[in-house]
């Protein structure tokens, strides 16, 4: 699979929030209004290619070498949380600007299901060094893309008379829907 | 707080019903629920995660310091999880292939961690194990009751149980699968007329 055809996998034929249904929480959580969707969108992109080349060198030269597949899930979330936390005391030291807009998303990351999914896609899928890089930031960019979609669309229904036992989230899930639906589009052109 | 040990157990059943009353654990609701089957096989890989995990979190809550209670929560969730994978990869390796990446994936799922967070670090070990039983059997139900319904109205038929069936074709012959519910757009469309419905019967 050459590179384009693999970004284009990544944002839009499988998306990893609308297609494989990875990080909804954060999708469901964050997307009220387009500023934290933003940031949320940001702080992905940003631990993502962190932690998708982190752990896929981690795997291939010290789980594979020593014989400890076994260990994955618990070395990758391992590697996740240290890593969130890491990012976070480095930019709260040296960029307090980007600490600033990212904030409070930036611990809630940890238990963002995209994150670990991604670094568990991109070893069950064999891809090598640079496709994993590629894959971690386009899927996190298609996760971006996807989810500040959908808070501009939230944010107009919430002025939209929406009946009562539809409010808030379920009426949420099916503009999700609608918008997953858009994507199913894409099937089929990679 | 004064509960007892059964209505810790029955409030994972309706008042605190992951993930309708509590929108949490999303990721694994949508994506395996394709088919009844998966959904209860996740439910119950799920069940036992939350059981371990609470019984483990609430005997050692003395001894897990403040500070670091997350980090120490993860690995022991992340303990539970490799038991599960390897259990399945054992025992049930056909479920284990379908549900995929989502097995590794129950320990980043919220309800896990948010009950080890909320409940069993603050409770006794018999509370602690009868809400980890009860939010865990609620979870299969939902997964179960969400995979039925996509699987009749996606596929046209039910897998109940081994070789049983139902098949809607012999109650409305006219019946026509629309393979749409079986898809991604399917899920999110189906959880939310879901939450609807159980806002009603709330109300």
């Amino acid at each position: 699979m050459g590179y384009f055809e693999l970004i284009i996998a990544c944002i839009f034929v499988n998306n990893i929030l609308l297609a494989q249904f990875l990080g909804n929480c954060p999708f469901m959580g964050t997307s009220k209004k387009m500023e934290t969707a933003v940031g949320m969108a940001m702080a992905v992109i940003f631990v993502l290619v962190l932690a998708g080349t982190i752990t896929w060198v981690i795997y291939t030269f010290i789980l594979v070498k020593f014989g400890l597949i076994y260990l994955r899930t618990i070395a990758f979330i391992v590697v996740i949380a240290s890593l969130v936390q890491f990012v976070e005391m480095f930019l709260k030291k040296s960029i307090p600007a980007l600490y600033a807009g990212l904030g409070i998303f930036l611990p809630l990351i940890t238990t963002n299901c995209a994150v670990m999914g991604v670094c568990v896609l991109n070893i069950d899928k064999e891809f090598t060094f640079m496709q994993s890089l590629t894959a971690s930031f386009f899927y996190a960019v298609g996760f971006g893309l996807a989810l500040i979609l959908f808070a501009g669309i939230r944010e107009r229904t919430l002025l939209a008379r929406v009946p009562k036992p539809l409010q808030d989230t379920s009426i949420a899930l099916i503009t999700a829907g609608m918008i997953s639906l858009a994507f199913f589009a894409f099937q089929g052109m990679v | 707080m004064a509960k007892t040990i059964v209505q810790e157990f029955t409030k994972g059943l309706w008042q605190e019903l992951p993930p309708f009353r509590l929108v949490l654990g999303l990721c694994p609701v949508l994506g395996v629920t394709t088919t009844m089957e998966n959904g209860l096989g996740m439910g119950i890989a799920t069940t036992f995660v939350l059981f371990g995990s609470n019984l483990l979190v609430s005997l050692l809550k003395n001894i897990i310091p403040q500070k670091v209670r997350i980090a120490c929560f993860i690995i022991i969730i992340a303990s539970f999880v490799t038991i599960v994978e390897l259990l399945m990869q054992a025992y049930a390796y056909p479920l284990y292939l379908k549900l995929g990446v989502f097995i590794p994936l129950i320990v980043v799922n919220c309800i896990v961690l948010g009950r080890a967070e909320a409940f069993a670090y603050k409770n006794g070990l018999s509370h602690s194990m009868a809400d980890g039983l009860g939010i865990g059997i609620g979870f299969t139900l939902s997964l179960g009751a969400l995979g039925a319904v996509r699987e009749i109205l996606g596929a046209g038929s039910v897998t109940v149980w081994g070789d049983m069936s139902y098949n809607m074709a012999s109650a409305f012959p006219s019946f026509q699968p629309f393979s749409f519910m079986v898809q991604a757009p399917g899920a999110f469309i189906c959880l939310g007329l879901m939450l609807c419905l159980i806002n009603v019967i709330g109300d």
